[in-house]
């Protein structure tokens, strides 16, 4: 479901020349998971939606879906205060340069998910000789959860923040829907 | 022992005093910050923060701790020292703020018999804070933020002081402890029955001049990304926030001891009452930011100048008149 994002493994401090990293003096690995369960608990997303699937993401905001419940409606409008950059829809060619900006403003760490099949691969809208679409926001910037879905249900933008905790802590920190579904309405 | 003798024992109280009231401020951002988050959630009817933790108490820890751990940025052509000074200018004035806050009869950091006016001084350093932090962060919608802070918090200081002038007039002191022992226990022996215009006046105010909904218009995120602190990350946003948090504690405080007579109430006075007062205060905020809608612009400063100043300055006359007439 993931793709190995490079910044993940080591803090991506950019260096002058814009390649690489600078290990850090002191690295205290039970600090570093402290941090690592507090980032995944508190992953603040960019109010950011491009088309329909932006529809689903504030559905899931909402009543009876309540992103809030995993800490992560505090849904901050600057890219500097966020921590989840959720490209919620189609990118198009003269959106690109700005979702482009936007990522590089956001502070590290930073989490990126395509959501819906527009963001993966440009969904409906991939063709021969089109000419607006970008087919995937992963020719742009690195993405570390997909969620397929014409758009996604509600649950499955919870799977995929969960998918993004996975990433952080090493574990699920939430019972799989197999497990929940014996449980009937 | 001569050395901690030669140290006055006045520095000492005031010293161990701000420890207090930095472990106090701490915990209530934390505190308030899961109540918001859980009631913007109950009144929106969903359950708000609720698995991290028994019902997501553990939640504004993550949030903090997500934040200690974030990148610190400071933009190109932002002015470094201005800009990280901001938030340093936000936090720590309001601090000093909680110095002669009469929590109870004897639970006062220090009694300044000028008390009112150090709270009203000091809290003009906040104003200059989102200012510096607008101003240095070089960014157009923070410097848009920024103007809005500036021309709502001094609008609103205006209306702000007639009201307590009007108590301090009446009561006759500056002093916060002594306004509340000039109250008694009852509910009827409060300053908002003599003075209830005065009450709504300083509430209005207390909205405003804490940048909340309905008037949180320099970080309105509709039009301005974020205002103020759109450029600061991780704890620089942190430190805003926190004093946001402070700042309504201060003034939840301010009005319990001028209008709902602080630590005193029915059966026995002490802080017990100030913190039940600060609370329902704290609620009241909170309830009315995820019920009301946000203000535009000119109608919050036809609110100020067409309402609250000229009514607020009837009031202050009117008290003025009965005091020296009874």
């Amino acid at each position: 479901m993931a793709t190995q994002d490079p910044t993940l493994i080591a803090p991506d401090y950019q260096t002058e020349g814009g390649a690489h990293i600078v290990p850090p003096v002191v690295r205290i690995k039970a600090v570093n998971d402290v941090l690592d369960i507090c980032r995944a608990m508190s992953l603040w997303p960019m109010t950011f939606g491009l088309a329909c699937c932006a529809i689903e993401m504030m559905a899931t905001s909402m009543a009876r879906f309540d992103i809030s419940r995993f800490g992560a409606e505090v849904f901050r409008p600057s890219p500097r205060q966020s921590d989840l950059l959720i490209v919620a829809g189609t990118v198009n060619k003269k959106m690109a340069p700005s979702v482009v900006r936007l990522y590089e403003q956001m502070p590290a760490p930073r989490f990126v998910l395509a959501l819906g099949n527009c963001a993966i691969s440009g969904g409906p809208f991939k063709f021969e000789n089109q000419y607006g679409i970008v087919e995937g926001v992963d020719k742009l910037i690195p993405v570390d959860v997909y969620v397929p879905g014409c758009p996604p249900r509600p649950e499955a933008l919870l799977e995929g923040l969960f998918e993004i905790q996975k990433k952080l802590t090493g574990r699920r920190w939430w019972p799989e829907a197999s497990e929940a579904s014996g449980e009937t309405k | 022992m001569t050395f901690l003798a030669a140290i006055p024992s006045e520095l000492i109280h005031i010293v161990i005093g701000m420890v207090a009231i930095m472990a106090f401020v701490g915990i209530h951002v934390l505190v308030l910050v899961y109540a918001e988050r859980k009631g913007a959630g109950h009144i929106q009817r969903r359950p708000g923060p609720f698995e991290v933790g028994p019902h997501g108490i553990l939640q504004p820890l993550a949030d903090a701790g997500k934040l200690i751990g974030k990148q610190l940025f400071t933009p190109t052509n932002a002015d470094p020292i201005l800009f990280w000074m901001a938030p340093v200018l936000a936090v720590f004035p309001v601090l000093l703020l909680f110095v002669p806050m009469p929590f109870g009869p004897v639970v006062t950091v220090q009694e300044v018999n000028l008390g009112l006016l150090l709270i009203l001084a000091f809290a003009g350093i906040g104003v200059l804070s989102t200012m510096l932090a607008g101003w240095a962060s070089n960014n157009k919608f923070g410097l848009l933020g920024a103007a809005r802070t500036v021309s709502q918090s001094v609008a609103y200081e205006i209306p702000l002081l007639l009201a307590v002038l009007c108590i301090a007039f009446q009561k006759g002191s500056l002093n916060l402890s002594t306004i509340v022992e000039g109250q008694g226990s009852w509910p009827w022996q409060w300053n908002i029955v003599t003075q209830p215009l005065a009450f709504l006046i300083f509430l209005v105010c207390a909205f405003a001049e804490t940048n909340r909904a309905p008037f949180d218009l320099p970080e309105a995120e509709s039009e301005l990304t974020a205002g103020f602190h759109t450029e600061y990350s991780g704890m620089g946003f942190g430190m805003f926030f926190m004093a946001e948090y402070a700042n309504m504690v201060v003034v939840s405080g301010v009005c319990t001891a001028l209008f709902l007579g602080g630590w005193k109430g029915p059966g026995i006075d002490g802080v017990w009452w100030f913190m039940i007062k600060v609370y329902a205060l704290l609620a009241l905020f909170i309830w009315v930011r995820w019920t009301y809608p946000r203000v535009r612009f000119d109608q919050l400063l036809n609110i100020n100048w067409k309402w609250l100043i000229p009514l607020a300055t009837l009031n202050l006359l009117g008290t003025v008149f009965l005091m020296k007439v009874f």
